[in-house]
């Protein structure tokens, strides 16, 4: 291609330069989003609700008046250190393979004597008063910092669950014909300025695995896994899973099983 | 008259007197022209920051883009000897001041909080140190996430 | 209405100290509409006052500008372990909390 004049050739150099620098702009605006993720991180007001979540665990409630301290987690009888890291799991007493909010909502009504109707009324909260659940969760979770994520996968019960998440993570249905896997399922994809991540692939899933539940600085609200599966199908158009269904534990356990090995950072400060 | 003094004196709220006393007494009082001023160079006035000159020594340290405007963490510290106060703002706020911060000896001129910024924006940080003022700014790109859920 | 939750902690840093201090607040700006779109009044933190030992060292006017569940890190020249620090806030509609710990 003839370059015409002067004027010409400093465009052409000037359109190439830009050519290569979209690549390395790409990068940098990477970089200041991990930058902005954790300083926001840094900052975050989420052990307000790990104090909140402490005060409902000692807090006797239900027609037996207890508190949930006595709540088996896994680990034993009140033990907090590390059981939020061990789930889900398998649990002999339900023969059920649980995660933390289901766990929490069945020591609800066997430790405390309290319904599931009632137990289960508000169970996803909002900025100006968050739920039982998602304080209870910040709390536990936040006991499991630093340990590795080792969800169980050896019962036949967990192994079957696994399954069950792994099928409906990639089965399409609703009116958009839309599976986990249609945003969740490929590298390279994104909403907006928000990197998708492939979880079913273990390197994506262990950074998201080690971050929630977690505090949604775009609505200042603290949201749990439930919440957030359950959010996904909305999203997707279709209808909302019930809570502590065996859907949403199988696709909790598919993911975090996917996720494991990862030191739980605590409950994690999001967008 | 300071909106928190005159609840005070009309002994307003359930606010216990003890707790409150010592706040009225020492707080310096809360700037209404500066944080109801609309734009930062009419903030800056009522601040009496309007000669702020440009300077290496105040340092804002903040990402250069946020994934949510409800949320931006800054961080200002000033190297400039004597500083005696910091100002935050956000230049297209619908009220640009954010902050004002005044240290006595016993503490540093830093201070990290998070702000809210409705778009893409300047934002300002002002030292005052022996009457006169000192400013850096930074350019922060506020993005909106991912799918709003 | 009660306040919600504060939280400090303060600990010794290369020979200062750093203070961070986690308040539950709406911070509302008095633009934002509720469920039923009636406007959320005005609520939020004016002043927050550091102390050290019953001394004041960092007087803050604050505005609707700063966040929900406000965060801030402060930092105080020098300080000792067991130093008592005292953080508090009064917000435009009357409401306070404060809290206390010493430094770690």
């Amino acid at each position: 291609m003839k370059l015409r004049s002067p004027r010409h050739a400093r465009l052409f150099v000037l359109l190439g330069a830009l050519a290569l620098l979209a690549p390395a702009a790409a990068q940098d605006a990477k970089k200041e989003i991990e930058r902005y993720q954790r300083m926001i991180a840094e900052g975050s007001p989420v052990e307000l609700f790990e104090l909140q979540g402490e005060e409902l665990w000692r807090k006797p409630q239900g027609p037996r008046n207890v508190s949930l301290e006595k709540c088996d987690l896994g680990l034993g009888a009140g033990v907090l250190k590390g059981a939020y890291a061990r789930l889900p799991r398998y649990f002999k007493d339900a023969d059920r393979v649980m995660d933390l909010e289901t766990r929490l909502l069945y020591c609800m009504v066997n430790l405390q004597g309290r319904s599931r109707e009632e137990a289960t009324k508000r169970v996803f909260g909002n900025a100006d008063r968050q739920s039982e659940m998602e304080l209870l969760s910040a709390y536990i979770a936040g006991r499991s910092r630093g340990v590795k994520m080792a969800p169980g996968m050896t019962h036949p019960k967990e192994k079957a669950a696994i399954e069950l998440g792994r099928a409906l993570f990639f089965h399409r249905a609703g009116p958009w014909d839309f599976s986990c896997a249609s945003c969740h399922g490929e590298d390279g994809k994104r909403v907006r300025m928000q990197d998708l991540p492939v979880l079913y692939k273990p390197a994506y899933a262990r950074p998201v695995v080690a971050t929630w539940p977690a505090y949604r600085v775009s609505n200042s609200q603290f949201k749990t896994m439930q919440w957030r599966l359950n959010d996904c199908y909305r999203q997707m158009r279709m209808p909302e899973p019930n809570f502590a269904s065996d859907a949403t534990i199988a696709l909790n356990l598919f993911l975090t099983a996917t996720g494991r090995g990862e030191p739980y950072r605590g409950p994690g400060t999001k967008r | 008259m300071n909106k928190v003094r005159r609840l005070l004196l009309q002994g307003a709220g359930a606010v216990a007197a003890g707790l409150l006393a010592p706040l009225s007494a020492l707080a310096a009082a809360w700037n209404k022209d500066a944080f109801g001023a609309k734009s930062a160079p009419d903030a800056l006035k009522a601040l009496g920051a309007s000669d702020a000159a440009p300077s290496r020594e105040v340092v804002i340290e903040a990402p250069e883009i946020a994934e949510n405007g409800a949320v931006v963490p800054i961080e200002v510290t000033s190297g400039v000897r004597g500083t005696t106060a910091l100002m935050v703002l956000v230049d297209h706020n619908p009220f640009p001041l954010i902050a004002r911060f005044d240290f006595a000896a016993g503490a540093l001129p830093f201070v990290k909080l998070n702000v809210k910024m409705g778009e893409t924006s300047n934002v300002r940080a002002i030292a005052e140190a022996g009457g006169r003022h000192y400013a850096a700014t930074k350019e922060i790109k506020v993005t909106i996430g991912g799918c709003g859920g | 209405m009660a306040a919600g939750p504060m939280k400090m902690r303060a600990t010794l840093v290369g020979g200062n100290t750093e203070v961070r201090v986690l308040m539950t607040h709406p911070m509302e700006t008095g633009q934002r509409k509720d469920p039923t779109g009636k406007l959320v009044p005005m609520h939020f933190i004016q002043q927050v006052l550091v102390k050290v030992n019953g001394k004041v060292a960092i007087d803050s006017q604050v505005s609707q500008g700063v966040s929900r569940n406000p965060v801030f890190t402060f930092r105080l020249r020098g300080g000792a372990k067991g130093d008592r620090i005292e953080v508090s806030w009064v917000d435009n509609q009357g409401e306070s909390n404060r809290t206390e710990a010493a430094i770690a």
